[in-house]
């Protein structure tokens, strides 16, 4: 048997910056991850660190997170997770792109977003490495892109160092209840007890969430992705297509880190790890070309395969449980969950520690999933 | 390592060593040094060096150092290199342009 007063299921960015948050305040805190740290989709997605092209639900975690949180996330964690708030671009090239960016810029306005419209000119100004097909972009200034895969570990490092006791390659198998409340976690190897339970486990949080009657609607989604060698410094933005053809940006490393999917990637997703199909990286790189004809030589020396947890409604689930006092959950992110990690961290230990969140996240509850009729 | 791993066993204090200046992944230039204090920063597992420290992550997709890291993180977790799994290997496993790799299907060129 063993305490602690947070136990955390899932080793991922969310559950290591929750881990962070929860020992700054000085609670005990033990994370249990099935296999590796950043294991998911924390180590596989493309960086972005976006407000533009999001949900009217999370757009307000997403603003937070980037006005208070990322410009010093590399100072607090000691480490340098190459954050750079330096825009996004979603680019355009017919009159039916520039009409659903257009509904998308719209919709962010009206939430105190600052994203506009701008025209090729602008565009080639900010980017001019840019195809000359380009004929818009929605330009949003304090969007970026950051290392998902150092931000995942810089929350680890600071997080152990605070104290936080990690176990991978344990597996959390169900939920024990008392009198109705969450009060431990059974795993292959021990049980864990503890005064608050997070379940941050990605698509299998509902494997855990079973135990106590409960199921997030998600399905797991393949996308891909793919890097280049080092290229001479070129541009800082975030970038992005109207019809998603592939998104990205350049690293601090100088390699190009771009994702995107073949468009039938959802219906190859039958193994037991995410595994890279042989026509999605050619898509992947004729998307790229067709905006940056300039990185047509640039070789590609990796791809690799992640899984979404793509929630029946496209927001993720971030909520305590009314019914099982002392159990939280924060999963079914839809590939969104990166950017907005630090701020889910500080919410969720304030649902912990029964603080209200500083944003409202109502509309992010665990039961608000109805039959259609 | 393979198998459950306790992140809070005490590795006993990091000592620098006179060789931690050599270069082990030639292609990232990472050292010895830095693979060494990476293990107790708490990467434990040769995908999380990997991700820490860039090792084999270059243009030889570690094809020249894998082996080396691997011992150097053994040592220091005063494992054998045995129960240390090896990162993935990553398509394309040798560097491709992307204009070839976009050729991969008759008149889908740009």
């Amino acid at each position: 048997m063993q305490q602690s007063e947070v136990l955390i299921i899932g080793g991922g960015v969310i559950g290591c910056a929750t881990a962070y948050y929860l020992s700054k305040r000085g609670l005990s805190v033990t994370v249990i991850e099935k296999k590796q740290i950043g294991e998911g989709g924390s180590s596989r997605n493309g960086g972005g660190v976006r407000q533009s092209g999001r949900d009217p639900r999370e757009l307000p975690i997403a603003m937070y997170a980037v006005e208070h949180l990322w410009p010093s996330l590399s100072d607090e964690l000691e480490m340098d997770v190459e954050y750079y708030k330096k825009g996004n671009l979603r680019l355009a090239k017919t009159d039916a792109h520039l009409k659903i960016l257009q509904g998308l810029t719209d919709r962010a306005t009206a939430l105190g977003l600052d994203v506009r419209m701008i025209g090729a000119d602008e565009v080639k100004a900010i980017n001019p490495y840019l195809s000359d097909e380009v004929i818009g972009a929605s330009w949003c200034p304090t969007d970026g892109h950051a290392n998902p895969m150092l931000t995942t570990l810089a929350y680890y490092r600071k997080a152990r160092r605070q104290g936080v006791r990690f176990i991978t390659g344990e597996s959390a198998q169900r939920i024990v209840k008392q009198k109705g409340r969450a009060v431990a976690v059974v795993t292959d190897y021990d049980t864990y007890y503890a005064e608050r339970i997070l379940v941050a486990a990605g698509f299998e949080s509902n494997d855990l969430l079973a135990s106590v009657g409960l199921f997030v609607p998600m399905n797991r989604i393949l996308l891909e992705a793919l890097v280049t060698e080092a290229q001479p410094k070129m541009f800082e933005q975030m970038l992005g297509t109207a019809e998603a053809d592939f998104y990205g940006h350049q690293s601090t490393h100088g390699s190009f880190v771009f994702g995107g999917s073949s468009g039938i990637d959802a219906y190859t997703s039958d193994f037991d790890r995410p595994v890279t199909q042989g026509m999605t990286a050619p898509s992947i790189c004729r998307g790229i070309m067709g905006y940056f004809p300039v990185l047509a030589d640039a070789k590609i020396v990796r791809t690799w395969a992640g899984w979404i947890d793509e929630c029946a409604d496209h927001v993720p689930v971030i909520s305590n449980v009314d019914e099982v006092p002392g159990l939280t959950v924060a999963c079914a992110f839809t590939g969104h969950g990166f950017g907005i990690s630090p701020a889910v961290g500080q919410i969720l230990t304030s649902l912990m520690t029964n603080e209200t969140p500083m944003v409202n996240i109502d509309a992010l509850r665990y039961d608000r999933f109805k039959a259609k009729i | 390592m393979n198998g459950r791993i306790d992140r809070s066993i005490d590795l006993g204090p990091y000592v620098a060593a006179p060789d931690d200046g050599m270069i082990i992944c030639r292609c990232e230039e990472v050292t010895k040094g830095e693979i060494r204090r990476a293990v107790h920063d708490g990467m434990f597992t040769i995908t999380e060096i990997r991700r820490y420290l860039r090792t084999g992550m270059g243009l030889c997709q570690g094809q020249t150092c894998a082996r080396l890291v691997k011992q150097i993180v053994a040592k220091e977790l005063d494992v054998s290199p045995d129960v240390l799994e090896d990162a993935v290997a990553r398509a394309p496993f040798r560097p491709v342009p992307m204009r070839v790799l976009a050729n991969e299907a008759e008149g889908r060129t740009r």
